[in-house]
C-alpha cells in the first residue's frame, strides 16, 4: 500500500509551505517518524517526519517549491504491489505536419530535456532547472513560452505572499546590470519573508529610537558570581538574557502602553507579557517568543532562553512558539554592535536592542571607575508611544537593571 | 505623391539622376532606339540623345568592359543585361576587373550594371536565374535587390552615386505587378541597409525580391491562427545589414531563411552560418531555409510553378516552426 506524504499545516493561518530540502531521495528506504523533509513557512521552518516505513517511491516537488497544505509532496511504499499508471502521450499537433525527423536527444524528466540553445541560456540565467519545466513543443520540447510561463508563475508565487516589497520595489526601480560573473541566487522562503515583514513594519509604524546608557556592573557581578554554581545545577550556561527579559518583564508591568498593539483606531493592551527574542540563524534569523515572562523567575528564564534559543537554531520549534510575542528583545551587542536602529516586529509597538557590554571609564560622584556599560535603544512606534514615555520607560528599565540585587531567584 | 508602378519607379530614378549628372549614361542592347526589352528606358533616346543612351552590340563582355573603362575615365555609366542570365558573358569583366581595380590599382569603377532577373513570367532556364550568387562570392562588389517601388527608386539613384560597381537585380515578374504611391520630392534608399517590411514577435522571415510578397501574404494569413511574422527585406546583399538581421532573430528566436535563388550556394546558407555562428543562444528553433530546388527554372507553367517557392510553403513552414 501507498503512503501520501502531505505538506502539514503548520499554524492555523498558514495555507502554503516551501520545502527546503528533502532528506531522502526516492528509492531510500524511510522509517516512520524518521525526518524526511525540511520546510519553510511565514511562520517557522521544521522538519518534517515521515508518516509510516517503506521505500520513498517518488517526490513531487523538488527543493524551493511552494505548495498548498495537504498537497501530497512524495509517495511512501510500503512495499505492496501498486499498480502502475500510464504516462499520457502528449497530444499531436493538429496542423498539417512536415515529416522531419525528431531526434530525441533526450526525454522529460532525464538529466537532460531537450530544448533549444535559447531555452538553455535562459535557464542557466535564472537559474532555473529545466526537468522542473513542463514541455508544450513538438516530442515534449520545452520551448521559449514554456520557460517564460515558468519565470511569471515563480514571479507571480513571489508577488501574491510578498506584495509589500514589491510594491517598495517597484517604488524604487534602478535597475541593475547583471554581468556574466555574476550569480544570481533566489531568495529563500525565509529571506524573502524577513523582506516582506520589514518593508512593511517600517511602512505601517512611525519609527523612533532612544538611547540609554546603562550600568551593567551589578548584572556582571552576580553572573560572574552565580554561572559556575547555575551550570552545576542545571546545566545550562548562564547568560545576560535571562536578566534583561526578567528586566524588562517587569518594566512592562510599569508602562503597559509598551505591551500594546495597534487595531484600527484602538489601542489593545495585551495582559500577557510575551516576550520574543531574536535569534540569528545561518540563513536569516527567527524570533521564538517567551511566554508569560513576568511570571517566570530568573532561574525559569534562563532555562527558557536557553531551550529556545537552542531549539531555533536546530529547526526544532513549534509554530506557536513564534507567534503570540507582544514585546521584542534583539541583542547584536553579542556580535559587538554597539547599539542599534532596530525595526518593530509586528504587530508590537516597541523593540528593545541590547548592544555590547564593555568596560568603559564612567564619572561617578566626580571620580573615574571603571564600569562595564551597555548602551540600550529602544524603538518605539510613535503613532501610539511619545518621547516622554519611552524615555520613561526606559529610566526605569535602567533602574532595575543597575539596581539589581545580589541574589539571582 | 504619384502612383507608379515598379518599372516606372527605376525608369523614373534613372531619368531623375541623368538629369542631374551629366556625366550619367546608359548602355546595352535595344536600350536606345527600342527602349529597352522591358521599355524601361522609353523616351531616354528622344530626350538624352545618342551620346547617353547607347545601343550596343550583342555582347555583354563587350558592354560591361566599354562600361568599366568609361567609369576608370570618370563617367557613370549604367548598364543593362537584358536578361540577368546573360551576365554570365561579362563574369570576367565583372569580377576580374571591375571588383579588383579599386583594390589592385586605387581606381575605383562607379559602375551600375542592372539585371532583370528571376521567374515567373514563363522565361524558361535562360531568361529566368537569379545569378546574385557569383557576384555576392567575389569582394568588390556590391548588390542590391529591391522588392518595392519605392525602394526601387531610391537604390538606383544610390547605385548610380556610388563610386563603387553595384549590381543592380530589378525583380521582372514585379515590373508591372506592383504600384505604389510614390513622393515628389526626391530621396534616396542607402545601400547597406535592410528595411522590416512587417514587424512582427513570433517568426523572422529573412528574404529579398519577389519573395518579399510572398512573406507578406503568408503573414496575413498566419496572423489569423496568432502566429506573428517579421518580415525583413534585405534589399542589399552586399553589403548586408547584419545588424538588422541578428536584431529580428535575437526577438523573435526563430527565423525562416527564404529566396527564390536555388537552394545550394543561395543566400540563406549564408544568412544561416552568420546567424548560427552569432545568435546561437537566442535560437528556439532551427534555421529554415526556403528557397528554389537545384535545378534549372522549368519552362514548363506548372514546373514552374513547383519551382518557384510559395505562399503555402511559407505558412507550412512557419506553422512547423511556430509548433516547435
Amino acid at each position: 500500500m501507498s503512503c501520501d506524504v502531505i505538506m502539514p499545516q503548520m499554524g492555523e493561518s498558514i495555507f502554503e509551505g516551501t520545502i527546503t530540502k528533502w532528506l531522502k531521495v526516492p528509492g531510500e528506504k524511510v522509517k516512520r517518524d524518521e525526518p524526511l523533509f525540511e520546510i519553510s513557512t511565514d511562520k517557522v521552518d521544521s522538519e518534517i517526519p515521515a508518516p509510516a516505513s517503506g521505500i520513498l517511491r517518488e517526490i513531487r516537488f523538488q527543493e524551493g517549491d511552494t505548495v498548498e497544505i495537504n498537497t501530497v509532496v512524495a509517495v511512501i511504499d510500503d512495499g505492496e504491489p501498486q499498480q502502475i499508471k500510464l504516462e499520457e502521450k502528449k497530444p499531436q499537433s493538429t496542423k498539417e505536419n512536415i515529416t522531419i525527423n525528431l531526434k530525441s536527444s533526450g526525454d522529460q524528466g532525464t538529466k537532460n530535456p531537450r530544448s533549444s540553445p535559447l531555452v538553455k541560456r535562459l535557464a542557466k540565467e535564472e537559474g532555473i532547472d529545466l526537468n522542473e519545466v513542463e514541455g508544450s513543443g513538438l516530442g515534449g520540447r520545452i520551448t521559449k513560452a514554456d520557460i517564460m510561463n515558468y519565470l511569471s508563475e515563480r514571479e507571480n508565487i513571489a508577488q501574491i505572499t510578498r506584495p509589500l516589497v514589491q510594491q517598495a520595489q517597484q517604488k524604487m526601480e534602478i535597475p541593475t546590470r547583471v554581468l556574466s560573473e555574476d550569480k544570481i541566487v533566489p531568495m529563500s522562503a525565509m529571506r524573502l519573508n524577513i523582506a516582506e515583514h520589514m518593508v512593511g513594519s517600517k511602512g505601517a509604524a512611525a519609527h523612533v529610537t532612544t538611547v540609554f546608557e546603562v550600568d551593567m556592573t551589578s548584572v556582571v557581578k552576580i553572573k560572574i558570581k552565580e554561572a559556575n554554581e547555575f551550570y552545576h545545577r542545571e546545566g545550562i550556561k548562564l547568560s545576560f538574557t535571562p536578566f534583561f527579559v526578567k528586566a524588562v518583564a517587569n518594566t512592562l508591568i510599569e508602562y503597559p502602553v509598551m505591551n500594546a498593539s495597534i487595531k484600527g483606531n484602538d489601542i489593545i493592551y495585551k495582559k500577557d507579557i510575551n516576550i520574543g527574542l531574536a535569534v540569528a540563524l545561518t540563513e536569516g534569523l527567527i524570533v521564538p517568543v517567551i511566554f508569560h515572562a513576568n511570571q517566570q523567575s530568573l532561574r525559569e528564564l534562563a532555562r527558557s532562553t536557553a531551550d529556545i534559543a537552542n531549539r531555533a537554531r536546530e529547526k526544532k520549534l513549534n509554530p506557536q512558539e513564534v507567534q503570540g510575542g507582544t514585546f521584542t528583545i534583539t541583542n547584536p551587542g553579542i556580535f559587538g554592535s554597539l547599539f542599534g536602529t532596530p525595526i518593530i516586529n509586528q504587530p508590537q509597538v516597541a523593540i528593545l536592542c541590547v548592544g555590547a557590554i564593555n568596560k568603559r571609564p564612567v564619572v561617578i560622584n566626580d571620580a573615574i571607575a571603571i564600569r562595564s556599560m551597555a548602551y540600550l535603544s529602544l524603538t518605539f512606534d510613535h503613532r501610539l508611544i511619545d518621547g516622554s514615555i519611552a524615555d520613561g520607560f526606559m529610566s526605569s528599565l535602567k533602574k532595575n537593571l543597575e539596581l539589581w540585587g545580589n541574589e539571582i531567584n | 505623391m504619384s502612383t507608379v508602378t515598379y518599372v516606372e519607379a527605376i525608369r523614373d530614378g534613372l531619368r531623375e539622376e541623368m538629369l542631374r549628372d551629366q556625366n550619367v549614361f546608359v548602355l546595352g542592347e535595344d536600350v536606345g532606339v527600342y527602349g529597352g526589352a522591358f521599355k524601361v528606358t522609353e523616351g531616354f533616346l528622344s530626350e538624352f540623345g545618342e551620346q547617353r543612351v547607347v545601343d550596343t552590340p550583342l555582347s555583354e563582355s563587350a558592354i560591361v568592359g566599354a562600361a568599366i573603362g568609361a567609369a576608370l575615365m570618370g563617367m557613370k555609366p549604367v548598364a543593362e543585361m537584358q536578361f540577368a542570365d546573360f551576365i554570365s558573358c561579362a563574369f570576367d569583366q565583372i569580377t576580374n576587373f571591375a571588383a579588383k581595380c579599386r583594390y589592385r590599382w586605387g581606381a575605383g569603377v562607379p559602375l551600375v550594371i542592372r539585371g532583370p532577373s528571376g521567374g515567373g513570367i514563363h522565361g524558361g532556364p535562360f531568361h529566368s536565374q537569379n545569378p546574385e550568387m557569383y557576384f555576392v562570392h567575389t569582394p568588390g562588389l556590391k548588390i542590391v535587390a529591391p522588392s518595392t517601388a519605392y525602394d526601387a527608386k531610391g537604390l538606383i539613384k544610390s547605385a548610380i552615386r556610388d563610386e563603387d560597381p553595384v549590381l543592380y537585380f530589378e525583380h521582372k515578374f514585379l515590373y508591372r505587378r506592383i504600384k505604389e504611391e510614390l513622393p515628389t520630392k526626391e530621396y534616396l534608399v542607402p545601400i547597406g541597409s535592410a528595411d522590416i517590411k512587417r514587424s512582427g514577435k513570433d517568426i523572422s522571415v529573412i528574404t529579398y525580391g519577389a519573395m518579399v510578397h510572398n512573406a507578406l501574404e503568408a503573414a496575413e494569413v498566419l496572423a489569423q491562427d496568432g502566429i506573428d511574422l517579421e518580415v525583413v527585406d534585405l534589399r542589399t546583399l552586399v553589403p548586408l545589414d547584419k545588424e538588422k538581421v541578428l536584431q529580428s532573430v535575437k526577438k523573435t528566436n526563430k527565423a525562416i531563411l527564404l529566396h527564390e535563388d536555388v537552394r545550394t550556394g543561395g543566400f540563406a546558407g549564408e544568412l544561416a552560418a552568420i546567424i548560427a555562428e552569432e545568435a546561437f543562444e537566442y535560437l528556439d528553433g532551427p534555421l529554415m531555409r526556403i528557397t528554389a530546388p537545384d535545378t534549372p527554372v522549368p519552362f514548363s507553367p506548372p514546373l514552374e510553378k513547383f519551382f518557384l517557392p510559395k505562399t503555402s510553403d511559407v505558412i507550412r513552414v512557419a506553422r512547423y516552426l511556430a509548433a516547435y
